[in-house]
C-alpha cells in the first residue's frame, strides 16, 4: 500500500519508525524538540521519546556535531540537526578532523553511526547567510557520506539508510522542497546509497540534476518535449557516493551532458560531476558538457537580484537549446 | 500548541516576582544627561517601536522579502546604550538588528529602503533586515549568524587601541549566543588584551524556542564575567537608564584602558521570534503578565511623571517619530530596485572587480 504525503512529512515518519526500531537512535539540535523543528520536520517525536532521546541544545554547532561524534563513537546512534545549513560552518572542526577522520586514524577500531541533517538551498529571500548549499565541500572530504534526495520516497528511504549507516552522513534537504508531495509505501524499506533513479526517459540529452534542480529539470523536459527534443532527467540522490554508472549508461543513448546544481558554480558538485564523467565516458560525449549552475556570488537579498542568481527552469531549457543548436 | 510546553502560567507569574525583586529597577534620570537628551532618547525608543511594528505589515504584505526579527520591546537596552557612546564609537549586532541601527543614529528611511530590498537602502537592498548595517553611522552590521558579532566587536576594539585611537564598542548579542565557543574565545581575548569593548548580553530569556534556563545551568550571565576576569553586571533590560548608567561606568572603564565588561540586559521576549513565529512552543496567555513592563510605556510615564515634561509634550514626540517611520515606508516604496547591473558590485573591492572584468569574469 502506499499513501501520498509531503517531503516533511516522510521525514517526519522516518524518524518516528527509526526512533522505534531502534532505541539508541537519538536527535539534538536547536528547536527539534519542544518546537517540532521550525519546518515541522521532529513534530511529535519529544512527546513520544520524552526529552532524554529528543533534546532541545543551546545554540552551539559545534558542541552538537561534536557530541554526535561523541555519541556515536560509544553505541548510539545521535542524528544532529543544524538549523540551517548555513552554520554548519561552526561545526566544521568536528565535522572534518574528526568525524570523517576518526576511523582511519584509529585504524578502523570506532564506528560512527551519526547523521547530519540540515536544510539547504536558496529562494524567499534568506540572503547570504540562510541560502547556501554545501554539498561540494562535504563531498571532498574522504570519510563523509552526502545526501541530497528530492522525492518523499526518497527522503524517507534515504533517512532510514542513513540512520541505520555505520559511517557519517550529511543529509541535506532543500527547505523549498519540504511542501513537494509523493507516494511512499506504508511498510519499511530502505534505499541503498550510490544509486541514480533515471526520472524521465530521453534520447537527446542527459540532465544531471542535484536536489531542488530535479524538479526544475523535469519541467523544463518537459517544455523541451513539445519542440521535440527528449531529455533523459537523472537525479542521483547521493552525492557520495555517486552513481557514475547510470550516467554513463544514458550518455551512451544521448552523447550530451547537462549537469544542474543551485549551489555557485565555481569549484562547485559540477565540476567534480563533470571531470568523472569525461575521464571515464569520453568518448561517448558528442559534445563538451555544461554546467547550469548558481551565479558565483553571495545570495542577495532583493527579488530580482535573487532570481538571477539561482539557477531556473528557463536557463537549463536555453542551455539544452544551445546544445542541441 | 505541542502538547509540552517549556513555561507555565505559574512558572511566568514566578518569574515575574523574581525580576521585580532581583531585577527591576526604578526609572530614574541619570545625572548629567539633560532634558533635551533624555527626550531624545524617548524619541528613539518610539521610532524603534513604530518601525519595528510597521515590519510585520509590510512583511505580510509582500513588501519586505526574506526573514524579519522584531526589536520590539528591547528599545531600552539598545537606546540605553548607544546614549552612552560617541559617534565615532562602534557597535556590533545580531539578527534582531533594526533597534541597534536607529539606536545609533541610522536613518528609517535607508533603513525601510534596505527592508524592501532598494537601492537607495543601506546596503543597496543586498543585506535585507537580518544585514543591514550602518558602517558611517558606527552600526557595523547585522549577522545572520547567533554569536558571530563577538569577534568582530573584539577586532574593532583592537583596531581602536592599535591605531591608537580613543573609540569603544558595544558588542551586542543574545543570550542565545552565550553558548557559542566563539563568545567564550572572544571574551577571554578581549579581556587578555584590555581592550575597549563592552559585550551587553540582551538577555531576552528565549533563544527561539528554549528558555535560557534549559541552555544553561547558571541563568545570570553576567556570573561568567568571574571566569575571564572582568567586571560582569546584570541590570533591567526593560530599563533605558539602568542600561544607560550600567554602559556609560563601562564606557568609562574601557576609554581609559582597563579593558571591557560584561553587561547582562535582563528582559523577556514577549513578542515572536520572528515576523512569522506561530510561537507554538509556548502558551502565549503567558506573555500578557510581561507586557506591563513595556519599556517605551515605562519611560513615557515617567517623562509625564518625573521627567518634568507634559503629556502633550511626549505625545507630541511619539506622533513625531511615528510620521518620520510612516515617511519612511511611503519613501522606501517608491523607492528604486537595483538595477540588475549592480549584482556582482561589491564581491570584491572596486578595483580587483575591475581586474576580473578584464579577465571575463563577473561579466553579465
Amino acid at each position: 500500500m502506499t499513501r501520498t504525503m509531503t517531503i516533511k512529512q516522510a521525514l517526519n515518519e522516518a524518524l518516528k519508525e527509526e526512533f522505534r526500531r531502534d532505541e539508541t537512535v537519538i536527535i539534538m539540535g536547536c528547536d527539534v524538540g519542544v518546537r517540532g523543528n521550525p519546518f515541522g520536520i521532529t513534530l511529535g517525536l519529544y512527546d513520544e521519546f520524552g526529552p532524554e532521546r529528543v533534546r532541545d541544545t543551546p545554540i552551539s554547532e559545534a558542541a552538537i556535531v561534536g557530541a554526535c561524534l561523541g555519541a556515536a563513537a560509544t553505541g548510539s546512534r545521535p542524528i544532529g540537526e543544524i538549523l540551517f545549513s548555513d552554520w554548519i560552518t561552526i561545526g566544521m572542526d568536528q565535522l572534518v578532523n574528526q568525524i570523517a577522520k576518526i576511523r582511519y586514524m584509529f585504524g578502523g577500531k570506532i564506528n560512527v553511526p551519526l547523521v547530519i541533517r540540515a536544510p539547504v538551498g536558496a529562494g524567499g529571500g534568506q540572503a547570504a547567510q540562510h541560502s547556501q548549499s554545501f554539498e561540494a565541500w562535504f563531498s571532498h572530504v574522504p570519510g563523509l557520506q552526502v545526501v541530497m534526495p528530492i522525492t518523499p520516497y526518497d527522503v524517507k528511504g534515504l533517512l532510514k539508510t542513513a540512520i541505520r549507516s555505520n559511517d557519517p552522513v550529511l543529509f541535506f534537504e532543500h527547505k523549498r522542497g519540504y511542501e513537494i508531495r509523493g507516494e511512499v509505501p506504508e511498510e519499511d524499506y530502505t534505499i541503498p546509497f550510490g544509486e541514480a533513479v533515471v526520472r524521465r526517459e530521453g534520447a537527446d540529452v542527459t540532465i544531471v540534476a542535484i536536489s531542488i534542480m530535479v524538479h526544475k529539470a523535469l519541467a523544463a523536459a518537459e517544455s523541451l518535449n513539445q519542440m521535440g527534443i527528449k531529455c533523459e532527467v537523472i537525479d542521483p540522490r547521493t552525492i557520495y557516493p555517486f552513481d557514475y554508472d547510470t550516467v554513463l549508461q544514458s550518455l551512451d543513448k544521448t552523447h550530451r551532458l547537462i549537469v544542474t546544481h543551485e549551489s555557485n558554480r565555481r569549484s562547485g558538485i559540477g565540476a567534480e560531476i563533470v571531470s568523472q564523467v569525461v575521464e571515464r565516458g569520453f568518448d561517448l560525449l558528442d559534445d563538451h558538457p555544461v554546467i547550469v549552475a548558481g551565479l558565483d556570488v553571495p545570495m542577495p537579498y532583493n527579488r530580482q537580484l535573487e532570481a538571477m542568481v539561482i539557477p531556473s527552469e528557463e536557463k537549463i531549457k536555453n542551455a539544452v537549446l544551445k546544445l542541441m543548436d | 500548541m505541542a502538547k509540552t510546553s517549556f513555561v507555565t502560567m505559574e512558572e511566568t507569574l514566578a518569574a515575574i516576582e523574581d525580576y521585580k525583586r532581583e531585577i527591576m529597577q526604578p526609572l530614574t534620570a541619570p545625572e548629567g544627561l539633560s532634558g533635551d537628551q533624555i527626550l531624545k532618547m524617548y524619541r528613539r525608543m518610539a521610532l524603534i517601536r513604530e518601525f519595528d511594528t510597521s515590519v510585520k505589515g509590510l512583511w505580510k504584505q509582500n513588501y519586505i522579502y526574506g526573514l524579519a526579527h522584531s526589536y520590539v520591546c528591547a528599545e531600552a537596552i539598545g537606546v540605553g546604550a548607544c546614549a552612552a557612546l560617541r559617534d565615532s564609537d562602534f557597535i556590533t549586532s545580531t539578527h534582531r538588528g533594526h533597534g541597534h541601527t536607529i539606536a545609533k543614529g541610522g536613518d528609517v528611511k535607508k533603513m525601510m529602503a534596505e527592508l524592501m530590498g532598494k537601492y537607495d537602502g543601506y546596503c543597496l537592498g543586498k543585506g535585507g533586515s537580518m544585514h543591514i548595517a550602518a558602517v558611517d553611522e558606527g552600526m557595523l552590521g547585522a549577522t545572520g549568524i547567533v554569536g558571530s558579532g563577538m569577534p568582530i566587536a573584539v577586532g574593532a576594539a583592537l583596531s581602536s587601541k592599535v591605531l591608537g585611537k580613543d573609540n569603544v564598542v558595544v558588542c551586542f548579542h543574545g543570550d542565545g549566543g552565550t553558548n557559542q565557543g566563539v563568545w567564550h574565545e572572544s571574551i577571554n581575548l578581549a579581556a587578555t588584551w584590555d581592550l575597549p569593548v563592552i559585550f551587553l548580553c540582551e538577555n531576552n530569556q528565549w533563544a527561539i524556542s528554549l528558555p535560557y534556563k534549559k541552555a544553561s545551568k547558571n541563568p545570570r550571565v553576567s556570573d561568567r564575567a568571574i571566569g575571564y576576569g572582568i567586571p560582569g553586571v546584570t541590570v533591567d533590560g526593560f530599563n533605558v537608564f539602568a542600561v544607560y548608567n550600567a554602559v556609560a561606568k563601562a564606557v568609562e572603564r574601557a576609554r581609559s584602558g582597563n579593558g571591557p565588561t560584561l553587561i547582562e540586559a535582563k528582559y523577556y521576549r514577549y513578542i515572536g521570534h520572528f515576523v512569522a513565529d506561530d510561537e507554538r512552543y509556548r502558551d502565549m496567555a503567558t506573555n500578557a503578565p510581561w507586557t506591563a513592563f513595556d519599556p517605551v510605556e515605562r519611560m513615557c510615564r515617567f517623562l509625564v511623571e518625573n521627567g518634568g515634561f507634559s503629556e502633550e509634550q511626549v505625545q507630541a514626540v511619539y506622533e513625531s517619530a511615528k510620521q518620520e517611520v510612516l515617511d519612511a515606508i511611503e519613501y522606501a516604496k517608491t523607492a528604486p530596485e537595483p538595477p540588475l547591473s549592480s549584482l556582482y558590485d561589491g564581491i570584491y573591492s572596486p578595483e580587483f572587480m575591475e581586474i576580473l572584468k578584464s579577465r571575463g569574469e563577473y561579466v553579465l
